[in-house]
């Protein structure tokens, strides 16, 4: 946020704010080798599953990152030392590429499964259909996890959705499972019950979990569609918050500090890395 | 290199099927995955077989090009080498993301952590009573997206190594095979992927005009040549469009000073306008004349007089090349 507001990052970011309960509960039920794939707003899985943040900061600032050197930008980002197969920019079209993925962890027995996070406005992509579909008749197992923030982009959800998106895992033949989005213990055995469901099944498996952004759509966002009081309701149920509660004050402001001293720490590192070169900008289009 | 008896006559779609075969059987990371193309055998042939002998390996799919180029996506990022057929390459447009946003960025934007070694095999062209929507030729398109390397084979022999080093190399392939041409018959070498990704094939010398074309273009060139007033051309079959041989053609040209550019494809912001271009750029006055024959700018009817009104034909080649050497 403070590099935003200090104008270092070029265009715009989907921060995850009041949604990091999500990530940080699914990737504890999660195989670390597990395949990963998110949407623009994925910071929060890239973080969760182990991504070091001087990394994760450079690629959004556009330094010469570990990551992938400032061609990825903020709502791109992949890690594949981190089996992360990457962010997606384009609504839904992670959810056909996790049923490759399956398809590859299928083929080679060893147990893993993939996971791909979309959010509800995505459930409306054809892409999305034609996945769920082909995905359930071909039995590939594999977890989308359904980030229901109660917006797309600015619109309320809602108003954009007919039938809810746990509710039309049934019409792909595939369990339809919901959750507190903002409890990370209960997304943690949730999505950890969808894995070995999908895995005994040999059908995807759709989690729905529920939880709120509290921020804007993208950075510049002045969320005028926002009703009054709604954020300050939601901020109630702010997993960070709700997660507080779980701790001591003392326990609490530890890891507060430590928290805000690791950040600090990798913002710095990362503002410290140079930008990439120019002349790496024609590389890797083709094997050679 | 083959013996002489390993060569054999094979049709287009023939060299196809073994291309394939050769894949599956040498190969435990590929797959072949499509509309039809397992328990039906493929709806032109292409995968006759191919079920019976390498099962679950051999995939059909629902009709969801998206997330059939999307599945071959993600199996290729997860280790797999996918063969994706899609029955017509006007298809192709349903998937226009997956291919284009998806396919084409995988390696560039992880800096080669991640790849996407696959091929996406379609056919494409004008068959007598196809429809606009199952017509067209498309191969500009997707030759204009970095990441993506675009082959036109035009003979059952580049049918089989086109194919074959398609389904090797580490970068997305799409093949864009012929209908048409799918019972041509021709030489084949099994076992054996000639020609390499990105070389062009000169299939005759000749001295006053040089001729490129790729696909169904090449038997109507050759047509063209039989005719006795025909100049002395060298004809370059380019094969592929990205990476293509711009070094055959701009040193072609360079001897002959004339040029043609033959597809079937729309002209209007056409690959023949790119040959057009780089030869001008890299010969300068050297190029005294240049022109193009392709679909004039309409989409392709169905009944067979129109089509022809608008299609290249044998007569319009002719006419385009006495028309330079006037030049
Ligand atoms: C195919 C496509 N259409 C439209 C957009 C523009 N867009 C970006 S995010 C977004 C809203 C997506 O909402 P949702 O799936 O609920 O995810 P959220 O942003 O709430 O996490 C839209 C419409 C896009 N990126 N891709």
């Amino acid at each position: 946020m403070q590099a935003l507001t200090q104008g270092l990052v070029s265009g715009s970011t989907h921060l995850c704010i009041g949604q990091e309960a999500v990530p940080v509960g699914a990737c504890e039920a999660l195989r670390d080798d597990d395949p990963l794939i998110t949407t623009y707003r994925g910071h929060g899985w890239l973080l969760a599953r182990g991504v070091d943040p001087v990394d994760f900061f450079a690629e959004i600032l556009g330094r010469d990152s570990a990551l992938n050197g400032g061609r990825a930008g903020s709502a791109y980002m992949s890690a594949a030392e981190h089996h992360v197969y990457g962010e997606n920019s384009i609504v839904g079209a992670g959810v056909p590429i996790a049923v490759g993925l399956g398809l590859a962890c299928r083929r080679a027995g060893d147990g893993r499964i993939p996971v791909v996070s979309i959010g509800d406005g995505a459930m409306n992509q054809g892409n999305v259909h034609e996945s769920l579909n082909m995905a359930s008749v071909l039995r590939i197992p594999m977890i989308v996890v359904v980030e229901n923030n109660g917006y797309a982009e600015m619109t309320p959800s809602a108003m954009l959705t007919a039938v809810p998106a746990a509710q039309r895992a049934a019409a792909y033949a595939m369990v339809g499972l919901e959750v507190d989005g903002n409890d990370p213990q209960a997304v943690r055995d949730v999505v950890a019950g969808a894995r070995s469901t999908s895995l005994e099944s040999g059908r995807p498996v759709l989690v729905e979990a529920h939880t709120h952004r509290l921020g804007g759509h993208y950075s510049g966002d002045a969320q005028a569609y926002r009703p009054a009081g709604e954020l300050e309701k939601h901020r109630q149920s702010d997993p960070l918050v709700q997660g507080r509660k779980l701790l001591s004050e003392e326990q609490a402001g530890r890891v507060e500090a430590d928290v805000a001293m690791l950040v600090e720490d990798a913002f710095e590192r990362a503002v410290a890395i140079a930008a990439p070169k120019a002349e790496e900008a024609g590389t890797h289009v083709y094997a050679r | 290199m083959s013996t002489l008896a390993d060569v054999q006559a094979l049709s287009y779609i023939r060299a196809v099927n073994l291309a394939l075969e050769h894949a599956l059987a040498t190969d435990p990371s590929v797959i072949v995955l499509g509309e039809d193309v397992a328990l039906p055998n493929g709806p032109f042939g292409a995968t006759k077989g191919l079920h019976a002998a390498f099962g679950d390996r051999v995939i059909d799919t629902p009709i969801s090009e998206s997330a059939m180029v999307g599945t071959a996506l993600g199996a290729a990022m997860g280790g797999l080498r996918p063969v994706l057929e899609v029955i017509y390459a006007d298809f192709l447009l349903v998937a226009m993301d997956q291919i284009v946003n998806q396919v084409a960025n995988a390696r560039y934007v992880s800096r080669s952590a991640l790849t996407a070694p696959l091929v996406i095999r379609t056919q494409q062209g004008h068959t007598p009573g196809a429809c606009a929507q199952h017509s067209q030729s498309l191969e500009a398109l997707f030759a204009h997206v970095p990441g993506l390397r675009v082959g036109v084979p035009s003979t059952p022999r580049d049918a089989y190594s086109m194919l074959r080093l398609a389904i090797e190399s580490e970068d997305p392939v799409m093949i864009f095979e012929s209908r048409r041409l799918y019972p041509t018959k021709g030489d084949v070498a099994p076992g054996e992927a000639d020609a390499g990704l990105g070389v062009s094939e000169t299939v005759r010398r000749g001295s006053e005009l040089t001729v490129v074309t790729w696909g169904t273009g090449r038997a109507l060139v050759e047509e063209s040549l039989a005719d006795a007033a025909a100049p002395s051309v060298d004809l370059i079959d380019l094969r592929w469009l990205s990476p293509w041989d711009s070094g055959a053609v701009i040193e072609s040209v360079g001897r002959t000073g004339r040029l043609l550019v033959v597809h079937e494809a729309n002209e209007t912001g056409g690959f023949g306008a790119e040959v057009v271009s780089t030869v001008s750029s890299a010969l300068g006055s050297g190029l005294r004349a240049s022109g193009r024959v392709g679909l004039r700018g309409t989409p392709v009817p169905a009944a067979p007089p129109l089509a022809q009104a608008v299609l290249p034909t044998v007569s319009r080649v002719s006419e385009a090349m006495s028309a330079l050497m006037e030049v």
